[in-house]
Parts: C-alpha cells; sequence; structure tokens
C-alpha cells in the first residue's frame, strides 16, 4: 500500500499550526514591500495537524533505519546511535543559542568545541583541529585548500598534482578538482595494498599529496604506511588520510604517528552521530603544526583552567584560508559526539577499535569458505570486502541481486561496487554494536543466499518480494525525469 | 561495557572461529612501533547520569533565546518551531536511517525529499531543487561553480549587500579554484549592474540583503543577463512567504538558509542550503536529486536520479564533491512547511513584517536612535544609528535578560555606530514594548 504525497493530502481552508493574531498597529503589506514585489499565490499543502502527524508517520514506517535493524555498510560504520547524545544536543542551552551572540553569553558551548578539538587531535595524534567542514568531502576539501596554500607559501604553487589510489572513495578526487588539483590515479597491488613502486613513479617535484585511507577500502591495514609517507614527504608533498575508517583504529594506533599531516573525521561515522537518512553530519579536520596556521577562521582559544577557564574566538590568523561554512559549523553534532566520547572514556574508546576489528574478521572467517574474499583470506581490520564474482560466473548471480535478496531476510545490503578494483564487491562493517546473534543471523542468511546462487538463482533475482515497493525502474526515473509534483504547479 | 554487547564468552568463540589464540594476532599487519603504547589521553568516562550532569552544566552557562528574548538575527533565525517537527524527525526511523541508496528499504525518507524538493521549487518558483546543500554559504559557492563552469567566464560578481559570511566562503571557494571574486558596495546597484562584464560568470545578490532591505533583483537579472552571465540570489525562505518567487523574476540559481524552516538555531549549525535551479540545468547541478518513478509491479516509487552527475560515478569529473548533506534538516522543512502550510507561511511572514515595522518605529522615537537605509522597505531586519556604541547597549540590555541586535562595526567599520534588530513572529507588542524600554534605559546610561 502507498503513501499518498502530502499534497494529494490537502484540502482548501484546513491549517496545521497554531499561530498567534497580529496585536502591533496593522500595515498593508503592499504598502510596506511594494505591490509588485508581492506573490499572488504560494502553492503549499494544507493539511491538518494530525494529517501531518500521519502522513510522516507512516512514511517512518517506510524507511529502515539502525534503530531497526543491522547495516553491515563497509564504510559507513553504522553504529547504535545512542539516544543520551539526542537528550544533550537539545538542551535549549545549547539548541537555542545564537552564534552571533557575545562570547561571554556563550562559553558553555565554546568549552564543548574547545574539548572536543582536543580530544580528537589526541585521537589522531596530531596538533590542532576545526569543526567547521560539515561532511567527510567537505573535511577533504578543506584539507585540499590548506595543502594548497601551504604550498604556495613555500613558493611552491607549481606543486598542482594529488596522487590518489585507484580503490580511493569518490569523494576524494572529486575534492581535489574542486581545489584545481589534477588528480593522478595509482593502481593497488595484489595485496590489495598501495603498490610502492606505482607510488615512486607518480611522485615528483608537482607532487602536492597523496589521499590515502588507512585501513584501505578493501578494509586492510596500510602496513608499509611509514614508508609511504617518508616516500611522500621526500618528494616534498603531503601525506592526507581519509579518516573514514577511524573506528577500525580507536585506542590502537594513530594516523599523526604513521605519518600523516592532516586527516579528516567523520562524526556521524566514528563518533556514532546518526546519519539523518543524508546528514547532518561533521567533518572535522585535524592537522600537524605544519599545516595548522591554515584553518578556518575563528579559532577558539581557552585562557586559564579549570572553571576559571574562558574561551574566545580569535579571528586573528593570516594565514588561514578563510572561511568554508557559515558561523561555526555543526555544533549540534559536536555536542553529540563529546557526549558520546565522554561515554566511553579512554578505555571505552579502546573497546570499540578492538570489537570492530573482531567482528569484521569473525565474518570473514564464517563467510570465506562461500564468497571470494578480496586479495586473499587476510586478517581484515574493521571491514572485510567480498566478491560475488564466483557467483557471477556460475549462476549469473550478481552483488546487486544477493543485496536485494537479503533484505528478504531484514537486513540492509552491505556496500555495493565499491571500492571500484573489486568486481561484484559487497564491503561489510558490522561495527562493535551488533550482538553476535546479530552476526550469525547475517551470516546465516548469507550462507543461504550462496547456496540458493547454486541451487534456485531465479529466487535471487527476483528479490526483493517482501518490500514496500520491488526493485526500481532507475532508468525511466532519468528519461522520465520527474523530480517535483507537477500538479501543484499547473493549479494557477 | 558502554554500547557493546559481545561479552568476554563471546569474543572467545569468535577468536577461536577465525583462527586465532588471542586477539593481538589480528593486530599483526600493524607495525609494532605505531601500536599506541597505553591509553588514549582523553577524559575518562562517565556514566549516563554523570554525562547528562555534566553536559547541563555547561548548557547553563550559555545564555540561550529559551529565556532570554532575542532580536539577533543576520543569517540565523529565532522562529517558531511547531513541536510535530521535532516529534517527527527525532523518530529513529528517519533519523538512524542511511542515505537512501536502497531505495526498497527507503522510501519513507526518499518520498519525503520529494515532497522537499517540491516545496522548494513552490516557494522559490524554480523547475527544480536538489535534495540540500551544507548550508546557505556552500551552497552559494557552489552555485558560483556552477555558473562558471556552464558560461565558461573566469568572474563572479556579488554585492557587499550579501551576508559577510557568505562572501567570505565564495571567497574562499574561489581562491582555490582561482577564480576573481568581484565585490561591490553594498549601498551602490548602479556599480552592480556596471560590474556585469563579459568577463562575468555570475552576479549574486541577497534577498532581502543584510540590512533587511529589499534588493532590486529584477535590476540585477537584467543587467546580469545582458552581460551574458548567469542571475544567482541568496533568499530568506521566511520572506517568501509574501514576496515574489525569483523564478518570476528570471533567476537562474536561488539558495538560501533553511534553519528557519523548522530548525533550531544550534550556535550555528547544523545547517540546511536550500538550492534550486532552471531545468536547462538539469545535468549540472551540484548534490542529490530523487526523483519518481515505477517498480517492476507499476507502484510509484522514489529513487535517487541523475546520479552520473556524483562523485562515487564521475570521480573527479563531479558537478561538485558533497555526499552526505542534510537530510534530515531537509526533512524537519518539510514537515514545518506541511504544518504551517499556504496560510500558516503568508501569516508568518506578514506577522514578522508588521513587527519588525512596529519596532523600528517606537526604537526612532528614542532619542538620538535613526533609522540607517530608511528608505528602502524592508522585511524583518532593520539598522538602526546610536548615539552610543551598540556593544555597550548590549551589555545593558543583557541585565534586563534581553539579547539585542548585531553591532555592526565588526563587519562594516563605517557602520560602527549602528546595530541590525531582528523582529521575527515570535515576538510579542509586549516583548517589543519591553525591549524598546530597556533600550531607551541603555541608551541613557550609556550617555552618562
Amino acid at each position: 500500500m502507498s503513501e499518498p504525497l502530502i499534497f494529494e493530502k490537502s484540502a482548501p481552508g484546513r491549517r496545521g499550526a497554531n499561530l498567534p493574531a497580529c496585536d502591533v498597529p496593522y500595515q498593508d503589506p503592499a504598502s510596506l514591500l511594494g505591490a509588485e514585489n508581492l506573490r499572488a499565490s504560494l502553492p503549499l499543502p494544507e493539511v491538518s495537524e494530525l494529517d501531518v502527524v500521519r502522513h510522516f508517520t507512516h512514511l517512518s514506517h517506510r524507511n529502515y533505519s539502525i534503530d531497526g535493524g543491522f547495516y553491515p555498510l563497509g564504510s559507513c560504520t553504522m553504529k547504535y546511535n545512542p539516544k543520551v547524545n539526542e537528550k544533550t544536543a537539545g538542551l535549549p542551552g545549547f539548541a537555542s543559542l545564537h552564534p552571533l551572540q557575545p562570547e561571554e553569553t556563550a562559553q558553555g558551548a565554546l568549552a564543548v568545541v574547545y574539548a572536543l578539538k582536543e580530544i580528537l587531535a589526541q585521537i589522531c595524534g596530531m596538533k590542532a583541529t576545526t569543526l567547521q567542514p560539515a561532511a567527510g568531502a567537505h573535511g577533504e576539501l578543506l584539507a585540499m585548500m590548506m595543502i594548497k596554500a601551504y604550498h604556495a607559501q613555500r613558493g611552491e604553487a607549481h606543486r598542482n598534482v594529488v596522487v590518489i589510489p585507484d580503490s580511493a572513495h569518490g569523494t576524494n578526487p572529486a575534492s581535489a578538482a574542486r581545489c584545481g588539483f589534477t588528480v593522478r590515479s595509482i593502481p593497488s597491488n595484489d595485496k590489495g595494498c598501495t603498490d610502492l613502486s606505482a607510488l615512486a613513479a607518480a611522485l615528483d617535484g608537482n607532487t602536492a599529496a597523496l589521499m590515502l585511507t588507512n585501513p584501505n577500502t578493501v578494509g586492510l591495514f596500510e602496513s608499509d604506511i611509514e614508508t609511504i609517507c617518508r616516500m611522500v614527504h621526500e618528494a616534498g608533498g603531503l601525506v592526507y588520510c581519509d579518516g573514514a575508517n577511524m573506528n577500525a583504529m580507536l585506542g590502537i594506533t594513530r594516523p599523526g604517528d604513521m605519518g600523516f599531516d592532516v586527516m579528516h573525521y567523520n562524526l556521524h561515522k566514528t563518533f556514532s552521530t546518526p546519519h539523518g537518512g543524508g546528514g547532518p553530519g561533521c567533518g572535522a579536520v585535524s592537522v600537524q603544526a605544519n599545516l595548522e596556521p591554515f584553518l578556518p577562521v575563528p579559532i577558539v582559544e581557552k585562557v586559564g583552567e579549570g572553571d576559571a577557564a574562558t574561551y574566545h574566538l580569535n579571528y586573528d590568523r593570516p594565514h588561514s584560508v578563510g572561511r568554508i561554512h557559515s558561523f561555526f559549523g555543526a555544533f549540534l553534532i559536536a555536542v553529540r559526539a563529546y557526549t558520546y566520547i565522554r561515554s566511553l572514556g579512554p578505555e571505552g574508546l579502546r573497546k570499540v577499535g578492538e570489537n570492530a576489528v573482531l567482528n569484521a574478521n569473525y565474518i570473514r572467517a564464517r563467510l570465506a569458505g562461500f564468497y571470494e574474499v578480496a586479495y586473499g583470506n587476510q586478517i581484515c581490520m574493521h571491514e572485510v570486502v567480498l566478491s560475488a564474482n564466483r557467483q557471477k560466473q556460475q549462476s549469473g548471480v550478481r552483488a546487486l541481486d544477493i543485496s536485494k535478496r537479503l533484505m528478504d531476510f531484514g537486513f540492509h545490503p552491505p556496500t555495493n561496487y565499491f571500492p571500484l578494483i573489486v568486481p561484484e564487491a559487497l564491503m561489510i562493517e558490522p561495527t562493535e554494536t551488533e550482538s553476535k546473534e546479530t552476526l550469525d543471523s547475517f551470516i546465516e542468511a548469507m550462507i543461504r543466499i550462496a547456496k540458493e546462487a547454486e541451487e534456485n538463482p531465479e529466487v535471487i533475482h527476483s528479490a526483493p518480494h517482501h518490500t514496500v515497493v520491488s526493485r526500481l525502474n532507475e532508468t525511466a526515473a532519468v528519461k522520465n525525469l520527474d523530480v517535483r509534483w507537477e500538479p501543484l504547479f499547473e493549479q494557477k | 561495557m558502554t554500547y557493546i554487547s559481545n561479552t568476554d564468552a563471546e569474543r572467545k568463540e569468535m577468536l577461536a572461529a577465525i583462527g586465532v589464540s588471542s586477539f593481538s594476532d589480528l593486530l599483526a599487519p600493524i607495525p609494532e612501533n605505531i601500536r599506541l603504547r597505553g591509553d588514549l589521553n582523553v577524559p575518562q568516562a562517565l556514566d549516563e547520569p554523570g554525562l547528562v550532569r555534566h553536559l547541563q552544566t555547561l548548557a547553563a552557562r550559555n545564555l540561550d533565546m529559551e529565556s532570554h528574548l532575542s532580536f539577533l538575527g543576520a543569517g540565523i533565525y529565532d522562529h517558531f518551531r511547531p513541536s510535530v517537527v521535532s516529534a517527527l524527525v527525532s523518530r529513529g526511523e528517519f533519523a538512524t536511517s542511511y542515505t537512501p541508496y536502497q531505495p526498497e528499504l527507503s522510501q519513507g525518507m526518499l518520498q519525503a525529499m520529494y515532497e522537499y524538493q517540491t516545496m522548494i521549487c513552490a516557494l522559490t518558483g524554480m523547475d527544480l531543487s536538489n535534495a540540500s546543500m551544507y548550508d546557505g554559504a556552500t551552497g552559494l559557492a557552489e552555485a558560483a561553480l556552477m555558473a562558471i563552469q556552464i558560461r565558461e567566464r573566469p568572474e563572479v560578481v556579488v554585492s557587499g549587500a550579501v551576508h559577510p559570511h557568505y562572501r567570505q566562503v565564495l571567497a574562499t571557494y574561489l581562491a582555490s579554484t582561482g577564480h576573481k571574486l568581484v565585490e561591490t558596495p553594498y549601498g551602490d546597484r548602479e556599480a552592480l549592474r556596471r560590474a556585469a562584464s563579459a568577463q562575468t560568470a555570475c552576479v549574486i545578490v541577497q534577498q532581502p540583503d543584510f540590512f533587511g532591505c529589499l534588493e532590486d533583483v529584477g535590476g540585477m537579472v537584467e543587467a546580469a543577463h545582458r552581460a551574458g552571465a548567469l542571475a544567482i540570489i541568496a533568499v530568506d525562505p521566511i520572506a517568501l512567504g509574501l514576496l515574489k518567487p525569483p523564478g518570476e523574476l528570471d533567476v537562474d540559481i536561488v539558495v538560501g538558509e533553511g534553519q528557519s524552516l523548522g530548525n533550531a538555531p544550534g550556535y550555528g549549525g547544523p545547517l540546511l542550503g536550500f538550492f534550486a535551479c532552471k531545468k536547462n540545468f538539469a545535468r549540472s547541478f551540484p548534490g542529490r536529486i530523487v526523483g519518481a518513478t515505477t517498480d517492476i509491479d507499476g507502484r510509484r516509487a522514489y529513487t535517487m536520479t541523475l546520479r552520473t552527475r556524483e562523485q562515487d560515478i564521475r570521480r573527479e569529473k563531479a558537478t561538485s564533491n558533497i555526499c552526505t548533506n542534510e537530510a534530515l534538516l531537509a526533512l524537519a522543512a518539510t514537515v514545518y512547511l506541511s504544518e504551517v502550510g499556504k496560510e500558516g507561511l503568508r501569516q508568518i511572514a506578514d506577522l514578522c513584517l508588521q513587527k519588525a515595522h512596529y519596532a523600528r518605529q517606537q526604537l526612532t522615537q528614542l532619542p538620538g536612535v535613526t533609522a540607517r537605509f530608511a528608505e528602502r522597505p524592508f522585511f524583518k531586519e532593520f539598522v538602526v544609528r546610536l548615539p552610543v556604541a551598540p556593544e555597550a547597549v548590549n551589555r545593558r540590555l543583557l541585565q534586563d535578560r534581553l539579547i539585542g541586535g548585531l553591532p555592526l562595526g565588526p563587519y562594516y567599520s563605517e557602520l560602527r555606530d549602528s546595530m541590525l534588530v531582528c523582529v521575527t513572529e515570535t515576538k510579542t507588542k509586549d516583548d517589543i514594548d519591553r525591549f524598546v524600554t530597556a533600550f531607551g534605559r541603555a541608551l541613557q546610561e550609556g550617555k552618562e
């Protein structure tokens, strides 16, 4: 049963919100704004408040979520989103605060920003942090800007090439290109890691940076990371860490100690802030001392200690790249991440890393007999990449089909077709918050699907069978582009 | 253990299944010398009651707009947030869901985004809207980059009456791509029109402008198009409850900040950038978009579409690097616009208009207070010139539990005697009268 659009429930004269009457002397808007500046019609729906509640409640029932089920999505870190984070982010002292209020009236907020900045720098082993980027890709873009400014300041503006492995997330080359860099792609070796000779060949006097994900997008730790960083530094470039996979490293190892110069975090991955169906996020960026002068403004500084400490906004940063977001960035996301980190402490953070790695290897070990594990059955970190290549060759069952069939078992599928270097990729990241029962249940479903691929592939090809809609006609979506409800606009 | 269910017994079982004797065997690929020695140097864990108390203590050090009447605007607004918005948006089915890459499992969010896109088109009069950008400022920067891509010209012209943060973000983005930003003085519309040349990819104004005044959008569009440039506008969505939609004025790209549509000020974030444009730009615009189609059984269904513009497919050739956007805030905006509806949004805009005009009239009766830009129509914000430093007035107002407007000195030094005051529908006549009385007292004391 489908849910009509809110516009289809509209009836003239219906009202939702209960608004006050005008209590000041009334003046005709036409006289205040000019009649020629006023709109003639406003095609928004007219529904009652109960209509609104029922409509969006029904929509919520047509949506999978972490609260409802398992998301083994590689690279997304779909861990449990603690409810206490919602409570703290909802406190009026945070939620109803205006960013342009005088500093003296926002000391508690500035204290959270300062504390989180310092904690994030500690966790990754770097010097300073900014919370201004609104997403991982935004953090990548900022890092590219800072690297560009760094080289320009040293009289090396000719360094216009960024080296990126072919296994990288698409935002990496997109962010580099956005900043005017030329992207030089390097292949991975037959172990799924950075090919050192390909890297050596790609580095030269024009290298601005290498962008690397560690653990990489095949879920493997780049054991040669110190050598890699040294090679790039010797060529005069800087090394950027895409921190999407930070969950594997919490309390175990730190990008700053490996030689990275800058990294981004995804607070909405590693630090449990909810994904919200596609955002909001926060892509905090940490830097070593060499890039600190280029951080965006303003910087939050602390004067004094303990209860006497005060916090101040410093805009006097002559080498800053400027601003990449209005105001300070996603502050309420920072509150959630801070709350989460304070609930874990140093031991809790390490347990996250350990259990994330344990859970992923458990899935790997139990499924290795049924699916190809990309690059051989090596110890993985927090995620494992399987390939449905064998199934495709034997019976035409692809990663896409397996994904749809998993829905029939009540699971959201893993990440499909990423990284690009693994054919028919299924990237599985269980995270540390799932129970062994859930992992076993998922494993059993995957094993059953592997058997169905041999014995009854048709049930996989025709999946999903139990969702509110079946497979969609994506081609028609493009060909007959329909991105707004046209009848609303024909009513003029 | 916080948020982890594995027991020691289960960990043992799993290690056995993996075929290793201890967990540290799984760390073999990590060189010894880069393994962390000891614990991370971060604060010790707090239990839940202690955690809540800690955050409450920090929150209590802030003077928020629920305990203080605020007349501060400048891009973030204290508008009415109907209770249904947070009630519906905080549902775990929405808040803890992932990006809807698997449409069969995400029809709820996808349909909501289709409704959001439709409403943004309705408000702005444009042909298509994406499913959100990070905020109004980055949306504007992306619009400028899109214009540069389409027109293949190196310059962007922007009015100095556009929000300072938006101009700063534009400057930062354009510096990294090596394009030129031309800013024209805020009082001088002729200068803006003259600045549009054969080098110009786009001309940008804000409506209402940073000072709350109505901008001459038609004039800007005409000058931009005459020079072969795109016309881009950053608009206040609440103002669109009354004002003519930019689409009717032939604007090419409309962006803006959607925080006012049911979202909390949140000390500046997260925010919601809306982005809408003409349909002939359908292959060039940034961000996600949701389209309607059918499933194999003929049911109406929604899915992310026009994906070949995006980073996961086009990589360095994508129209933008954006991936995660502001979906949950776009959902909030959709709930808000459904709840207030056609009549409600018009009424809210009208209330802002009426109350701001009443407030300015009352304030300018105080000795020494005059209105700047007095000849221009304004919406919910206005600038007053004061005989006492605005910062001093605000300090005194705080003692009366009032948050005053924005002192303009840090942004426009020639306006350091002036304050940008905002009045939304949340202020009653009594609130405004109390503000004016306290303001008068603050001025009096400031002169002594």
